[in-house]
């Protein structure tokens, strides 16, 4: 049983007026909240709304500028997220706050306060990934771990506390409809043991599915509190934009011409110990078509973005085919000069450097783009192609030329898609381009990769969205534990067949629940 | 009850530029302290350490011939270590481009060579450093070992190597059985600037450096690469640069420098190759590096004041019998009080009572 919202006592937690100044942008301006014991409590709103500054202050990770939070009735101030966590908090991050180098158990280790020893977190994180069917290998390392992974850590490390309220800064966004189902069920069990959850998402869908009462922010200010259920997912999407989210246009003609990609027999043994291997992957992507790559999280997608992007290399020049010149051991710089760009998985650390400006990001692709001569960089040059970027790809930014970890999510998502589209590449490889980002922005983007298809480009999408691949691919395959099922045009997959692929059993029959 | 670090929400740009300084009044009192508590007068010692060194030419003039070497040391391994990469072996790499280089004078001693004798001894010390330097970095790369470990443990190598060649093959037969070697002719000695000054071309050699590398940091690729390895690796190897190239590039420029103030200083100051060549500017240089925050210009200001404190300790020991100790323990004190400095400018500092246990 749900606790009854409407109980008598205090509120679990309570936010009271809270405001958030960073120069000039008002992040938070005054925010009331508060969420019931053992509620489901959605956070709402646009890309930069505030979402992520809110829960930053609630557990105690930045100091707001204004406010109160009271804790059962009682104010309470929270200074750090060690405080918060004494209090009962716990928190996954939107980005992931965990270290590469370390296996899974030592990143749960060395982030839990008190005195834990590996044996028992490694016994505890058993009990744990079993009860809630969040499978984690403990002694993996986690750079061998995919984003779907890597947050089942964050996710389990905060089970492991046993909190009171659990915050959950878009914990989908990399989650397979099967994990994320998982995940639904988790936190309906946690919330009929009395646990509060405060859960920020983009996907309505889910929000409507999951929560009883959902918070919306526009620019930092409470627009509505509302029912999700008793609104459509479209009128939510209109509050938080304040107007109405269209939908992608792909019906210009296309021909598909040459060939700009050709994979062919490309074999990648694992990277470490633990990598998924890549078998007899064949892919073409052609001009003018955008190409889909559908999969669970950790079948290889990390491994095929890789040896796409040259960042790893195939063992022959001849397993990967760009613009007719065979690169298979050309490296990345090699590939993006024959016309060709990628957006990785990761914005924060592999897209972008967190600590650096905007404009010292766009010479990340260097190869590519005019930012350098003769091996000088043209500052100027990179100003100007920054705010470009900005501007055609409406990335809101809290001051000129500001550090990338200063965007929110989503809209550094926008400028790491930008930063490659905006040359017109005649080959782009993206993966998961509309992580984190909201419905206004993720159809910007979609909008742009099939824009570049028709004008002439071949777009290559890795996805766990079925949604999206269905909305913008022309061709679609399935990968599977590094290999790739067959190519085929769009019209020729159901849901049910990509379901089944994406578990495995395209061949066995029957017995097999669809996606 | 414990206390830990949190990052402050606004770092003030004021407090940025204030924090030095705050930490070099903070060095003084704690050196101070110290040296009341050995029964000496703070005041003499400030006088003795900073003041009449300020005030005298020749001191003047020495502050510069220290902060030489430390200079050209120091700006290579901000290269190091603006890419996150810990070349601690600067002192060996010192040593034997100072061999390296002294090789050429010793062959050449006695003859009509020339004045391509000298820039050649330059090269050599300059090849001498970045090959020793490549050593620990080609370790690195091809096999993963440690270069904190290699790059320190190639100094003693190249002390040992130092020590062998001036007390064996290359020792001076008429020097009394002194271990060391002949005096280079003029044709293998760099310069003064001024007639009959202490400075020498080394100190053009230093400041070069120090532009030089404004410009390459701060406008090229090559210094970006430096920066994005340091501080994104993943995002470094997605933009095209290998981290392998990196590696070798930072510890031969880094191994070069030092070897060209090897070989400077031998052929600049000492004018002849002896057990030791150096008082540990090798490993000073690091807490210079850090002192001058990896910033071109920040190295040269931070070079002289370690110098400064050089000189001052020399007198110190002279004038107030202070051990010379004292003036390495003063330069430790100095940088934990600029690192301190900076990381409370971006961290406050928080005493957390440990409520609920786990
Ligand atoms: N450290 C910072 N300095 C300056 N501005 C910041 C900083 N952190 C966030 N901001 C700004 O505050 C605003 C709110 O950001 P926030 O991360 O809370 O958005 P969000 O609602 O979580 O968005 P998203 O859905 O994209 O994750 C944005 O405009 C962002 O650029
Ligand atoms: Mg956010």
């Amino acid at each position: 049983m749900k606790a009854d919202v409407s109980s008598s006592g205090p509120p679990l937690v309570e936010l009271k007026g809270i405001s958030k100044r960073y120069g000039d942008l008002l992040a938070n301006d005054g925010i009331d909240l508060s969420i019931e014991p053992g509620e489901i409590h959605a956070l709402l709103g646009e890309n930069g709304a505030g979402k992520s500054t809110l829960v930053k202050i609630l557990y105690g990770v930045i100091e707001p500028s204004a406010g109160e939070i009271r804790w059962e009735g009682r104010p309470v101030s929270i200074g750090s997220p060690v405080e918060a966590r004494n209090l009962g908090l716990g928190m996954v991050f939107q980005h992931f706050s965990l270290f590469d180098e370390l296996t899974v158990a030592e990143n749960i280790a060395v982030a839990l306060s008190g005195d834990w020893d590996l044996a028992t977190v490694r016994g505890k994180l058993g009990e744990i990934s079993r009860t809630y069917g969040l499978a984690l290998d403990a002694d993996r390392a986690v750079w061998t771990l995919s984003a779907g992974e890597r947050q089942r850590i964050e996710i389990v490390r905060c089970l492991l506390q046993n909190p009171r309220l659990l915050i959950l800064d878009e914990p989908t966004s990399v989650l397979t409809p099967q994990e994320a189902e998982h995940l639904f069920t988790t936190l309906d069990r946690l919330s009929a043991e009395g646990c509060s959850i405060l859960y920020i998402s983009h996907k309505l869908e889910e929000v409507r599915r999951l929560c009883r009462r959902a918070t919306i922010l526009r620019a930092g200010r409470v627009v509505a509190t509302i029912d999700p259920r008793a609104s459509s997912a479209r009128e939510i999407a209109a509050l938080m934009v304040g107007s109405e989210v269209g939908e992608i246009r792909t019906d210009a003609p296309h021909h598909p011409e040459g060939e700009m990609l050709k994979v062919a027999s490309l074999n990648l043994p694992p990277a470490g110990m633990h990598g998924q291997s890549l078998r007899d992957i064949d892919l073409t992507a052609r001009a003018g078509e955008v190409v889909g790559i559908a999969g669970i999280a950790g079948n290889g997608q990390t491994e095929l973005f890789a040896a796409l992007s040259g960042e790893r290399l195939a063992g022959g020049p001849d397993a990967v085919v760009i613009a007719g010149r065979p690169v298979g051991t050309t490296g990345i710089d090699g590939r993006r000069r024959l016309g060709a760009a990628f957006v990785p998985e990761e914005r924060l650390g592999h897209a972008a450097a967190p600590t650096h400006r905007l404009s010292e990001n766009t010479l990340i692709s260097h190869a590519a783009a005019e930012v350098s001569r003769s091996g000088f960089i043209l500052v100027n040059a990179a100003r100007r192609l920054a705010r470009t970027i900005v501007q055609s790809f409406d990335v809101r930014t809290p001051e000129g030329d500001p550090q990338a970890r200063k965007l929110s999510g989503g809209n550094l998502q926008k400028f790491v898609i930008g930063r490659e589209i905006i040359r017109k590449p005649k080959l782009i490889v993206v993966d998961q381009p509309t992580w984190g980002v909201d419905a206004g922005a993720a159809r910007l983007i979609r909008q742009a990769l099939v824009d570049l298809a028709r004008q002439g480009s071949a777009v290559v999408v890795v996805s766990q969205d079925l949604d999206e691949l269905f909305e913008v691919a022309d061709r679609m395959a399935v990968i599977h534990q590094g290999t790739l099922s067959p190519l085929k045009p769009i019209g020729e997959w159901t849901k049910e067949a990509v379901g089944l692929e994406m578990l495995g059993v395209a061949q066995a029959s029957g017995g097999v629940h669809a996606v | 009850m414990r206390f830990e670090l949190t990052p402050r929400p606004n770092v003030s740009p004021v407090m940025r530029a204030l924090a030095p300084v705050a930490a070099f009044i903070t060095a003084f009192l704690i050196a101070g302290l110290v040296i009341w508590l050995m029964g000496r007068s703070p005041a003499a010692a400030f006088d003795v350490y900073v003041l009449q060194p300020l005030s005298d030419p020749w001191s003047l003039q020495e502050l510069v011939v220290k902060a030489t070497p430390l200079a050209l040391i120091a700006i290579g391994l901000s290269y190091c270590f603006r890419a996150n990469l810990w070349n601690i072996g600067a002192e060996g790499q010192y040593v034997i481009g100072a061999v390296l280089g002294s090789w050429l004078a010793l062959k050449t001693h006695g003859t009509e060579a020339g004045l391509w004798v000298l820039p050649l001894m330059l090269l050599l010390g300059i090849i001498g450093g970045a090959l020793w330097g490549l050593i620990p970095a080609f370790l690195k790369t091809r096999f993963g070992v440690n270069e904190i470990l290699t790059s320190l443990m190639l100094v003693y190598v190249a002390q040992l190597v130092l020590d062998y060649l001036v007390r064996g093959p290359w020792r001076d037969p008429k020097g009394f059985n002194f271990p060391q070697s002949v005096t280079f002719d003029p044709s293998a000695t760099l310069h003064p600037i001024f007639e009959g000054g202490r400075v020498h071309f080394g100190a053009l050699f230093a400041l070069i450096a120090v532009l030089a590398t404004a410009v390459i940091l701060g406008r090229t690729l090559f210094g970006y690469r430096l920066k994005l390895t340091g501080d994104a690796p993943r995002a470094a190897r997605f933009a095209g640069f290998s981290s392998k190239s990196t590696t070798m590039a930072v510890f031969a420029i880094s191994g070069g420098l030092a070897g060209l103030a090897g070989i400077t200083e031998v052929s600049g100051q000492i004018g002849q190759l002896q057990p030791s060549i150096s008082p540990g500017y090798g490993f000073t240089a690091i807490t210079v590096a850090f002192l001058g925050r990896l910033n071109p210009i920040g190295i040269l200001i931070a070079a002289l004041v370690v110098a400064l404190t050089f000189i001052g300790g020399e007198s110190a020991q002279i004038l107030l019998k202070l051990p010379l100790d004292l003036t390495q323990a003063f330069q430790g004190i100095l940088l934990l009080c600029v690192l301190a400095g900076d990381a409370l400018v971006s961290y406050r500092i928080r005493f957390v009572t440990r409520g609920g246990g786990k």
